[in-house]
């Protein structure tokens, strides 16, 4: 139960010990750097022996106007010395490098909360801007949170002043001042982030120097205030975890190198067709400094023109993958089902956002599980999978190239845009340990009279992987309904019937492949149960740890697969009294399970943009059991 | 084209047991047995070379040519074409689409196939109409063409293949019809060519627009109305007793007379196909007032993407290791003892 401060957040400026767990959220405007100064103050998170979670929470401007609400910029994290599994309900610590950024992130921070305000940027025209009457940090709207605001703007211009930069230049050093701060504040090494710099700035050795006063700085002036105000430096032992290498990584990071771990587990080159959207594109910038493990990767006109390429790539006798988000994965609609009639292998990776149409870019959401499961024209079936986390992710990406290859299918890999940004610390596998999943290409004829018969079907219903260039093989295929017997173009009524029912039955037949599913926390029966899928893993996880804790009879359980679903899931959910299913949506996994199990399944859904929250999940539970 | 070892194939190695199912009389017909004909000269290997559609009638044909075929979807096929050069740059890849899949629903992917120069031949099949859905106008039909959908006559300007593929920065442009004897010539030149080769194939709709391009394919006026540019030659037509001739005031052409076989003291130009700004020219004349250009306007090759693409993955990859496990392990990690 590591989501935050227990019992409230005095442990951090009280006499109390040392918290299992912090909250912290940095918010600045899109220009202060708060991205780059959480990402860093996550590496000495981690650097530090802590677990932790992660929630960049961003505009889907680039560079909103200075000082507005809508251009806040906020990073949270949550670390302790015991299993963080969501990036926390509500922050302990709020640092608001201006007026706009204390607006719109306080209703989230725990009353009696830390606010770190700094108070230069607290002047007529930024509280305007943020629609303040009057200032905050004056006017006792604070008390019931701790305040503590200084003037960060000028004490890092009096740092970096020996270095004669511009103002400009030198306000920019002011995140470094702040991380500084945040550093002392929980007891972590500086030289980390001090070799970072000077490897940033190795071109301007002046700049480094600058940001590293800053950053000493900040951290000395902790130091000085704790003598005198209510700040107090907590340290946060390190987590308990299983032996090993660990790094952090992000959801984006962890799918880039499980599909090259799956291809390889293939024996295949990788093709990667992309084009640019929020928040998927971190996948392509992953990928194309992976060209050395047989990546190629191609930026397409469209996301049309993605997936085909894709297609035209696995056609060719690649691992062909694509990756989009929502109104990118509406595009490829067509294309898609050309994958699932041709029955090439194909990894389609959505990362969901807000929806629909443009939504909200840059905010999560789980809302296309029925475009993933259903919407396609034609009956058109394609697997779904879904990581419940970053390092998850690692192990989804390999799975959906396994599935791809072995059943000659497209397969769709779901995460959203918290798993694509979050960090978390990630035991690094060995991916020796894999058991490895080889690819066969069609080299002979494989019918009577040395003919070719490309629809032909192994024992999972496959039909063989045939490479253009192979000798004596050609043949054609298209999206035209085919002879279940020749492959030869043919829409008679028998033919249709026939391959619609071979389609279904071998993507059926993949849940034969698959584990069954496993409770991930309680018993395989009882009152309630709580069915997830992707990233709501962490809060659902602990809400029904407390639940229980609490003696309330609740459950986990945590799909992985979509589609086809476990075999076993249908009387797993029939063991249980009530059916929860908590989702960032208005319901749509919950349809699957009435549709499928016929079982009273009741929708909890949230889209507002933001993770859910334990407490929420947790109330769900109250009201289910009362 | 590529640089594959050519082998001995006849006509008939190229044709496939399925039956044919394009309207009787269609122009469809002569432009695959210009294709079959002209893969034997070749030398290509079938083993190596896919044919890839997009949708329409033009695009069923690789159900029709005994190689790899891949019949896609509807506009899309030059991306499906990249891929598949992309993933094996050895296959010799031929692109067919018409003026419905490639300048209507899949301009933008022919814009791009072209623009990147991906080594591939595209033959536009332009018949100036909708056939496989039943006669709708098309973006290559002239305005005023009455059809379902425009009962009163269109009232949109048409697209121009040819300036199409130029504008975007196409490298070779060349021009036939689906009867003509000298489409054999045209592709090779395409085949040749390395790079994406744009081929405009005017396309006799039997059904829906029949004869549409009978004023300079028909035999009575056909050496009156074709424009045949070859390379270093003068640009002659009607038996050498006409050519064209640079205004240079204007900066347009002109149609001059040529007596006795002069052409030079009539001023007609030699054909340059390296020099873009005539192939505008060319492809742009207003047929009627002028001749209708054909054969090979523009042929002046540059690197092709695939070249380019994986040539640069290549030294990206020299040198580096392939070591999963130790790229998992790298930068900043710290270790938990047990």
């Amino acid at each position: 139960m590591a989501t935050a401060l227990i019992d409230g957040p005095e442990e951090l400026t009280g006499k109390n010990t040392a918290p299992e767990a912090v909250v912290v959220r940095f918010a600045g405007d899109s220009g202060d750097g708060m991205q780059l100064t959480g990402g860093q103050f996550t590496l000495s998170t981690a650097l530090a022996g802590n677990d932790l979670s992660t929630f960049p929470d961003f505009p889907a401007e680039i560079r909103a106007p200075q000082g507005t609400l809508f251009g806040v910029s906020a990073f949270q994290i949550n670390f302790g010395s015991t299993d963080i599994e969501t990036a926390g309900d509500q922050p302990d610590v709020l640092i608001a490098m201006n007026p706009a950024a204390l607006k719109v992130n306080l209703d989230v921070l725990k009353i009696g909360g830390l606010i770190i305000a700094d108070s230069g940027e607290f002047n007529k025209r930024n509280l305007e801007k943020a629609k303040y009457a009057a200032n905050p940090l004056a006017d006792g709207s604070l008390d019931r949170w701790q305040l503590l605001s200084f003037d960060i703007s000028a004490l890092t211009l009096q740092a970096v002043k020996p270095f004669g930069l511009g103002n400009k230049e030198a306000l920019r050093c002011k995140n470094m001042w702040t991380l500084g701060l945040a550093l002392w504040m929980f007891d972590r090494d500086r030289q980390p982030l001090i070799d970072w710099l000077r490897g940033k700035f190795i071109k301007n050795h002046v700049l480094a120097d600058a940001n590293i006063a800053a950053l000493n700085a900040g951290h000395a002036y902790g130091e000085t205030a704790e003598l005198s105000g209510p700040l107090r430096q907590v340290h946060i032992g390190a987590v308990a975890s299983e032996p090993g290498l660990y790094r952090t990584v992000t959801g984006a990071e962890s799918i880039s190198y499980g599909l090259v771990a799956g291809a390889q587990l293939a024996g295949l080159p990788m093709f990667f067709g992309g084009y640019p959207i929020t928040p998927a594109s971190s996948i392509l910038h992953n990928l194309v400094k992976l060209k050395e493990f047989g990546v190629t990767t191609f930026q397409a006109e469209d996301e049309i023109a993605a997936i085909a390429s894709a297609i035209g790539a696995s056609y060719a006798g690649h691992l062909g993958v694509t990756s989009s988000s929502g109104p990118g994965i509406a595009l490829k609609g067509e294309a898609m089902g050309l994958a699932v009639m041709t029955e090439l292998p194909l990894v389609i990776v959505n990362s969901q956002r807000g929806g629909p149409s443009t939504g909200l870019p840059t905010k999560t959401e789980q809302s296309d599980l029925y475009q993933a499961v259903y919407g396609r024209n034609g009956d058109a079936p394609i697997p779904v999978i879904a990581a419940r986390s970053p390092s998850d992710a690692f192990d989804c990406a390999i799975e959906a190239v396994r599935i791809a290859t072995q059943y000659m299918t497209p397969v769709i890999l779901l995460t959203d845009g918290y798993i694509a940004n979050a960090a978390e610390p990630w035991k690094v596998p060995d991916p020796s340990s894999y058991t490895p999943f080889p690819v066969t290409f069609l080299e002979e004829p494989n019918g009577p009279d040395g003919t070719v018969l490309p629809f032909a079907r192994n024992a999972n219903g496959a039909r063989p992987w045939i490479r253009p260039g192979t000798p004596g093989l050609m043949h054609r295929i298209g999206g035209i309904e085919k002879n279940p017997a020749t492959g030869a173009i043919d829409y008679s009524a028998a033919s249709h019937q026939t391959m619609t029912d071979l389609r279904k039955a071998k993507i059926d037949g993949i849940a034969r492949s698959i584990p069954a599913q496993e409770v991930t926390l309680g018993g395989p029966g009882g009152r309630l149960v709580l069915v997830g899928w992707g990233s709501t893993f962490g809060p659902i996880h602990q809400a029904v740890r407390r639940a229980r804790r609490r003696g309330l009879d609740v459950s986990h359980v945590h799909v992985r697969h979509i589609w086809p679903l476990p075999d076993n899931l249908g009387d797993l959910l029939k063991g249980y009294g009530k059916v929860l299913v908590p989702e960032m949506n208005t319901g749509q996994f919950k349809t699957v399970l009435r549709d499928q199990y016929l079982v009273d399944a009741r929708p909890l859904g949230k889209t507002s943009g933001q993770p859910f929250t334990i407490a929420e999940i947790e109330a769900a539970i109250d009201a289910a059991l009362a | 084209m590529n640089d594959l070892t050519p082998i001995k194939t006849t006509i008939k190695d190229w044709e496939t047991d399925q039956e044919v199912r394009w309207c009787p009389g269609c122009g469809d017909y002569a432009i695959l047995k210009a294709v079959q004909r002209t893969l034997p000269d070749l030398g290509s290997d079938p083993s190596k070379t896919v044919f890839v559609s997009g949708i329409g009638c033009s695009s069923r044909f690789p159900y029709y040519i005994e190689s790899y075929g891949f019949h896609t979807i509807h506009g899309r096929a030059p991306a499906f074409a990249t891929g598949i050069k992309l993933a094996n740059p050895d296959l010799d890849v031929w692109l067919i689409t018409g003026d419905g899949d490639g300048l209507s629903i899949g301009g933008n992917h022919l814009m791009h196939v072209i623009r990147r120069n991906v080594n591939t031949q595209i033959l536009l099949f332009n018949n100036e109409i909708y056939g496989l859905t039943k006669g709708q106008y098309s973006p290559t039909s002239r305005e005023g063409t009455p059809s379902p959908t425009t009962p009163l006559g269109s009232v949109d300007h048409p697209a121009s293949p040819c300036a199409f593929a130029l504008g975007a920065g196409g490298r070779f442009i060349a021009r036939s019809y689906d009867i003509s004897k000298d489409l054999p010539a045209v592709l090779k030149a395409a085949h040749a060519h390395q790079g994406a080769a744009f081929v405009e194939i005017f396309q006799n709709c039997i059904v829906y627009n029949k004869d549409r391009f009978g004023d300079f394919t028909a035999r009575p006026v056909a050496d009156a109305t074709q424009l045949w540019t070859r390379h270093g030659e003068p640009l002659l037509f009607a038996k050498g007793t006409k050519g064209i001739a640079l205004d240079a005031d204007a900066l347009k052409l002109a149609v001059v007379d040529v007596t006795d076989g002069d052409w030079r003291a009539a001023g007609v130009m030699v054909h340059d196909q390296t020099n873009r700004a005539l192939a505008h020219l060319l492809v742009e004349m207003p047929f009627g007032l002028f001749p209708m250009a054909l054969g090979v306007i523009h042929d002046d090759p540059r690197p092709t993407y695939e070249s380019a693409l994986l040539g640069q993955d290549a030294r990206a990859r020299a040198g580096r290791s392939t070591d999963l496990g130790k790229l998992l392990a790298s930068g900043q990690t710290w270790t938990v003892a047990g």
